[in-house]
């Protein structure tokens, strides 16, 4: 049965995409394949063309680049990043980041939607990262967004599904995939994530603090591929409360 | 003007006055830190929270917390890893100028010292920036002694103007300025300012800072703010430990980011960590003293307290020093340096302000981050 990703009209077999800002370069090679990702997210501001460590000779051929616009504070820094990635051949996909906050680096929901109209209009795929609120989630559907990636917790901090019930209403409410990115910490919050229906993760911290970095991919992989099959299967009913009543209340209906 | 003898908390005429309350709170915020007041109890409740605040920082700088340095050390290392993975910045410094009007008692570049003094000419600045490129490095530090007539904004500028040709990654530590000024070297290319306010306990500035415009302690500590609102994106902030009370010092310096970054949430922030070393032999004898292992709780109060800060590591600590702390709360270090000015492919036109404890070049420390498992990164800043 085929379960794809579709991003901006390209499939996707795997639902893992990895942040690649954390890691020493010679393993996101090791770790893409481990994870099975076939999307790679990259800083542009890390990119050194012609110079020394250059994230973009790293990323292993077959995976698609999702270029960040990390360091933007506006809308209109965003798109300028935006526009220099697309001009060194990083393609036509890009991961709106505009933030104005550098002690917890949450986007700015405002400057986001700004960011995600303008980059349209020049034709690119637009993954905007956002703080889940269902409104502007709904903006950027109308904004021409390809997806929308909503944070679990803040950047970095391994908290996992923080703002649970939130993504849960973008995930009922809002028919573009919706991308979990940053705050997942372990492998059993990605699958939970899977379980409510989120279309793909991303992860970058949690796998490049772990002990074995590729083993963690590994294992990010299989969570979200048993989150995904758990939430396609049907997730078995839980019973609230003290079960289910031997003597129904409205046992009494006589028709 | 005679400098000499001018009131240090006045400001002189063509200084820049903010409104701003920021001094006033880092002041009384140090006046109440008494840290013999802290108890192991608090200690242990910093290391166990997950958002210290200004009273965990307090407890972590304090005598009883050096006990604790193993479990700050590794508490730092996982914060710095979520923040920073393992990426760890490589720059340089380049003294284009070391003419100074200032006379502090404890610097070597001080107005009084009769040292070879020089400036480079724009032409020396050139070949100096190519030398260095030519490492591979990304981001240079301009630095100019503080003297506005041999090194004006203007000339300030055109080294910004140049380096900006060949570094993606301009910072400056130069004198403090007013707002517009800082405006202009923004748009010549810089987007990083350090200025360090060497102690912050005013009784001690006035002591040390003897004449010339730095003797004025709120110009100087509203820097920051002012290069804030000239458009810079990041600040730096550091006091020199071991000149006063270091712990209140690092309590202050820590203060002095904390509310500037609340002020200005964009403002990207970072701490320098120089200090002065103790005479040898003296050990005993002074409580101010900021031996390797008070300068690294320093450092890991730092991290812990703001774990999203920058933290870059001085050359004037030694190789062994500097490759245990990148990674585990250092998130920049230099390589490459030279200090005298110039030097780097001109001969040398002027003499060093101090003398540095780690000479490696840029190919060896990225190797020995390598072998650290740590990530060499030669740029992480695009400018839009």
């Amino acid at each position: 049965m085929s379960d794809q990703l579709i991003l901006g009209g390209h499939a996707f077999d795997s639902r893992f995409i990895l942040g690649s800002g954390k890691f020493s370069l010679e393993l996101v090679r090791a770790v893409a394949k481990k994870g099975g990702t076939q999307m790679v997210t990259l800083a542009l501001r890390r990119a050194n063309e012609g110079g020394t460590a250059n994230i973009l000779e790293y990323i292993p051929d077959g995976v698609t680049l999702l270029p960040n616009t990390s360091g933007a504070r506006t809308a209109e820094e965003a798109l300028r990043i935006a526009r220099l990635a697309r001009a060194i051949g990083c393609g036509d996909f890009v991961k709106v980041e505009v933030i104005r906050d550098s002690k917890y680096l949450l986007p700015d929901n405002y400057e986001t939607l700004k960011a995600t109209e303008l980059l349209v209009k020049e034709g690119f795929i637009v993954l905007p990262y956002m703080y889940p609120d269902l409104n502007v989630a709904r903006s950027l559907v109308d904004a021409g967004a390809a997806a929308v990636m909503p944070l679990a917790a803040p950047i970095g901090s391994n908290k996992g599904l923080a703002t649970k019930e939130f993504i849960q209403i973008l995930v009922d409410e809002i028919d573009l995939p919706i991308i979990v990115d940053a705050g997942i910490g372990r492998p059993s919050q990605a699958c939970e994530a899977m379980e409510m229906g989120v279309d793909a993760i991303m992860a970058n911290t949690a796998i490049a603090t772990a002990g074995d970095v590729g083993e963690m991919a590994a294992a990010f992989k299989l969570a979200i591929e048993a989150g995904r099959r758990a939430y396609l299967s049907g997730l078995g009913r839980v019973l609230e409360g003290q079960g289910e009543a031997s003597s129904p209340l409205t046992g009494f209906l006589e028709d | 003007m005679n400098l000499n003898h001018i009131n240090y908390m006045e400001y002189l005429p063509d200084m820049e006055i903010l409104q701003s309350d920021t001094l006033e709170r880092v002041l009384s915020g140090v006046a109440a830190y008494d840290y013999n007041q802290y108890t192991a109890q608090d200690v242990e409740r910093a290391l166990q929270s997950t958002s210290l605040n200004i009273n965990d920082f307090g407890a972590l700088l304090s005598p009883v917390a050096q006990p604790y340095l193993e479990q700050m050390a590794r508490k730092a290392q996982l914060e710095t890893r979520k923040h920073f993975g393992t990426s760890i910045c490589l720059f340089t410094p380049l003294y284009i100028a070391n003419y100074c009007e200032n006379h502090c008692v404890y610097c070597g570049f001080n107005c009084h010292n009769h040292i070879q003094r020089a400036k480079l000419t724009t032409e020396e600045i050139e070949r100096e920036l190519q030398a260095i490129a030519a490492t591979g490095l990304q981001e240079i530090l301009l630095l100019t002694g503080e003297s506005r007539t041999a090194s004006s904004v203007e000339y300030i500028g055109e080294a910004v103007k140049l380096a900006a040709r060949y570094f993606r990654n301009v910072g400056i530590e130069i004198y403090p300025l007013n707002s517009e000024e800082y405006r202009y070297l923004n748009q010549c290319g810089a987007d990083f300012v350090s200025v360090y306010q060497e102690t912050y306990n005013p009784d001690k500035y006035e002591q040390v800072h003897l004449s010339g415009h730095k003797r004025v302690y709120p110009y100087r500590f509203y820097a920051q703010e002012r290069a804030l609102l000239g458009g810079m994106r990041g600040v730096a902030f550091g006091a020199l430990l071991g000149l006063d009370d270091f712990r209140k010092d690092a309590f202050a310096t820590g203060l002095h980011a904390y509310y500037t970054q609340k002020k200005y949430p964009q403002a990207e922030i970072s701490f320098s960590c120089p200090r002065m070393r103790p005479y040898i032999h003296n050990a005993d004898n002074n409580p101010n003293d900021v031996h390797e292992t008070q300068l690294l709780q320093v450092m890991l109060a730092y991290r812990l307290f703001l774990p999203y800060a920058g933290i870059t590591i001085s050359t004037r600590e030694r190789a062994g020093f500097r490759d245990h702390v990148v990674g585990m709360c250092a998130t920049k270090i230099s390589a490459g340096v030279n200090v005298g000015v110039g030097g780097h492919e001109e001969e040398q036109k002027g003499d060093e302000q101090f003398e540095i404890s780690d000479p490696r070049t840029v190919d060896e420390v990225d190797t020995m981050l390598k072998e650290r498992g740590l990530q060499p990164v030669y740029i992480d800043y695009v400018r839009v």
